[in-house]
């Protein structure tokens, strides 16, 4: 029955290709939707997770009640003990300290005095061990423009545009002059390692990337840090595991009434982004809901078009004793066929554009110029488990319902009439 | 009409003491002149009460006027010969673990000094009062059994750190006991406490204070003079950049 019924599709093309091409452009066009939104949110959160908060991240009460302010003063104190206990409590988190740092690059000329100062936003964690999960979490070895990696003691890399503005190259000496632990100022120098660009407008701006161990002596703040990030080793968040981890972590460590008691919190709770996550989910589903909508009527008013056109058809079959039953079950089949045959070409059109998408990203770094948003300037789609199946939902459910609602006026023909309709 | 010159009579030794009392203006030229001298050397201490822990610093400075100075920090370790080298309106720090000589400017002066309550804005801030401020009797208090006149000081000039102040002078010696530093909004924004002073070569100098930034979580900063010498012998040189590095 069934390949009498598919052939039937395949030799009558009047019956399946207007059909079938709106099945698979429906469901390209779902398909690359929701890539593309599920891309926009992801890179923020991404973007914000490895350069700001982590998954998770541990600070002192006080340090998080000012996170926004930077204030190294209330940074946590003996880390290491802090980070062993960590990493064999929650062992598949990957923990990294890091302190955050304002100050002034100070370029010296030949006599030693200022030639050029500019502000930087500086970020230090463990970029000399062999170990260290920085390499790939801050992107460091893909974003070296010139010079090479930090290697030594008091190499730093600049951001490439703060390089040229200052007129810097590999090589050459930098002081950076901030504010130590205490509030006394800091005056250290550093040499230029390598430029970076990290695609992402507020840091290509002004950033240092330096080594924990050098911004810890350099403010005053040994064995300590500002904060200790810590990410899922699949790089996704996972709310309800971080959620988890944060409830037993504070249960044990935080001591409400001692400020300087350590504190976790997820990426949600953090830098205002429970707002954003909630806009996000909300937007996607509603803005994917939308279009699975539309495109269910659009199918489904194809549906009905195609059962009207074959009005003459049916009359036909039932004029010589074909089943209603039989007639209606075989249009549900076809239009099964027809959404099947749709979808997988549209998933597979759509998965082809959401990976174009993926790979190359569409650049508005111009757009961005004075954005102090952590959100890289080239949006990219990202294609998840779900983008293999969304473009199902319009396609087969769309075609199958409106063929069944435009079907149900078999039933309504009365056999006494048929002919005098096929006369006509 | 005899009632008339006894009730005069009444008013008179009022009308005596009122034209004994100096005006807002003449206060603050006496607090002045008690307070600067030609040059000065001083040895002090400043402990920084922090939200964590408290440390000293301690230094030595050179004044001349009211305009140049030189300092050179003695204690703690870290801080042990960092120089501060201030010309007029411009100031200049020296970091012996860097040797680097680095111009303190712009938003850097709005920084604290060695994270003290006090700002290098204070530092630059011309310290003759009477330059900046108009000063106005406001009341008179006894503050820890000194008898004081309360000054309202509104400024004279604009863009300058703290838009009005309210100081305490001791009626006898003419040096600020009290004082609260207000901004433009009229919002608090530092006080200082006298706690000791000392009288030293004829003048009477504020040995031992507290200055707090009200903006911050601490418990102030209080300075202590350990030695005070008016009208040293200073050699010019030490006003110069090349002594930072000395």
């Amino acid at each position: 029955m069934m390949r009498f019924l598919l052939k039937g599709l395949l030799r009558d093309r009047s019956r399946s290709l207007f059909p079938f091409i709106i099945v698979a452009t429906g469901a390209m066009l779902t398909v690359f939707v929701q890539a593309y939104m599920n891309g926009v949110f992801e890179l923020m959160i991404r973007s914000t997770a490895h350069y700001a908060t982590g998954h998770v991240r541990i600070m002192t009460t006080a340090y998080a009640r000012e996170a926004d302010q930077i204030p190294n003063d209330l940074a946590l104190l003996r880390i290491d003990t802090l980070l062993d206990e960590v990493r064999q409590r929650f062992p598949d988190i990957l923990w990294t300290p890091r302190i955050k740092f304002g100050g002034l690059i100070d370029i010296p000329d030949t006599h030693g005095e200022t030639r050029v100062q500019a502000p930087v936003f500086g970020t230090a964690a463990r970029l000399l061990s062999s170990d260290s999960p920085e390499w790939n979490i801050l992107n460091v070895r893909n974003s070296i423009v010139r010079g090479r990696m930090p290697q030594y003691r008091g190499d730093i890399l600049m951001a490439d545009d703060l390089a040229m503005k200052l007129a810097v190259q590999p090589g050459d000496t930098a002081t950076l002059i901030s504010s130590t632990m205490n509030g006394s100022m800091a005056v250290a120098n550093f040499t230029i390692a390598g430029t970076v660009r990290f695609g992402i407008t507020a840091m290509d701006r002004g950033t240092v990337i330096a080594n924990l161990e050098d911004i810890q002596q350099a403010l005053n703040m040994e064995q300590g840090a500002g904060e200790i990030l810590g990410f899922f080793r699949d790089d996704l968040y996972h709310e309800d595991q971080a959620n988890l981890m944060t409830a037993e972590f504070n249960a044990l460590y935080n001591i409400p009434k001692d400020e300087f008691s350590p504190i976790m919190g997820t990426l949600r709770t953090q830098s205002g982004l429970a707002d954003y996550l909630d806009l996000a989910d909300a937007a996607s589903t509603i803005i994917i809901s939308i279009f699975v909508i539309a495109m269910s009527i659009v199918l489904w008013n194809a549906g009905l078009t195609g059962s009207l056109r074959r009005y003459g058809e049916i009359g036909v079959r039932l004029a010589m004793g074909e089943d209603k039953g039989r007639v209606y079950r075989s249009m549900m089949a076809e239009s099964l066929m027809i959404g099947f045959a749709g979808s997988i070409l549209g998933t597979a059109m759509g998965l082809a554009l959401a990976y174009y998408l993926q790979e190359h990203g569409i650049y508005f770094g111009s757009m961005m110029r004075g954005s102090t948003m952590m959100i890289s300037n080239t949006l990219r789609a990202q294609i998840t488990p779900f983008s293999f199946v969304i473009g199902f939902m319009p396609g087969m459910f769309a075609t199958f319902f409106g063929t069944a609602i435009s079907g149900i006026g078999i039933y309504k023909r009365q056999t006494s009439q048929l002919f005098k309709e096929l006369e006509a | 009409m005899k009632r008339i010159p006894f009730a005069l009579s009444l008013l008179m030794p009022a009308a005596v003491l009122w034209s004994q009392t100096p005006s807002g203006d003449e206060i603050l030229n006496k607090v002045d002149q008690n307070t600067f001298s030609e040059n000065k050397i001083v040895i002090s201490r400043m402990t920084i009460h922090g939200r964590r822990v408290s440390r000293t610093v301690e230094a030595k400075s050179w004044q001349r006027g009211t305009r140049d100075s030189f300092t050179e920090y003695l204690a703690p370790a870290r801080e042990k010969g960092t120089k501060m080298l201030k010309l007029g309106d411009q100031l200049w720090i020296y970091s012996p673990a860097s040797d680097r000589t680095i111009i303190i400017s712009g938003h850097m002066l709005r920084q604290s000094v060695m994270g003290s309550d006090l700002s290098y804005e204070d530092m630059m801030e011309d310290p003759h009062l009477p330059n900046l401020y108009s000063a106005r009797i406001f009341s008179e208090e006894t503050l820890n059994g000194r008898e004081c006149w309360i000054l309202d000081l509104m400024s004279k000039k604009e863009n300058i750190a703290y838009d009005s102040r309210k100081v305490w002078v001791d009626k006898s010696r003419y040096v600020i006991l009290k004082e609260h530093l207000y901004a433009k909004t009229g919002k608090l924004l530092k006080t200082l406490e006298v706690r000791d002073m000392r009288r030293v070569q004829n003048r009477w100098v504020a040995t031992s204070a507290l200055y707090k930034d009200i903006l911050k979580e601490s418990e102030g900063t209080e300075f202590f003079i350990d030695s005070i010498v008016f009208d040293a012998d200073i050699p010019d040189y030490l006003f110069s950049k090349a002594a930072l590095r000395k």
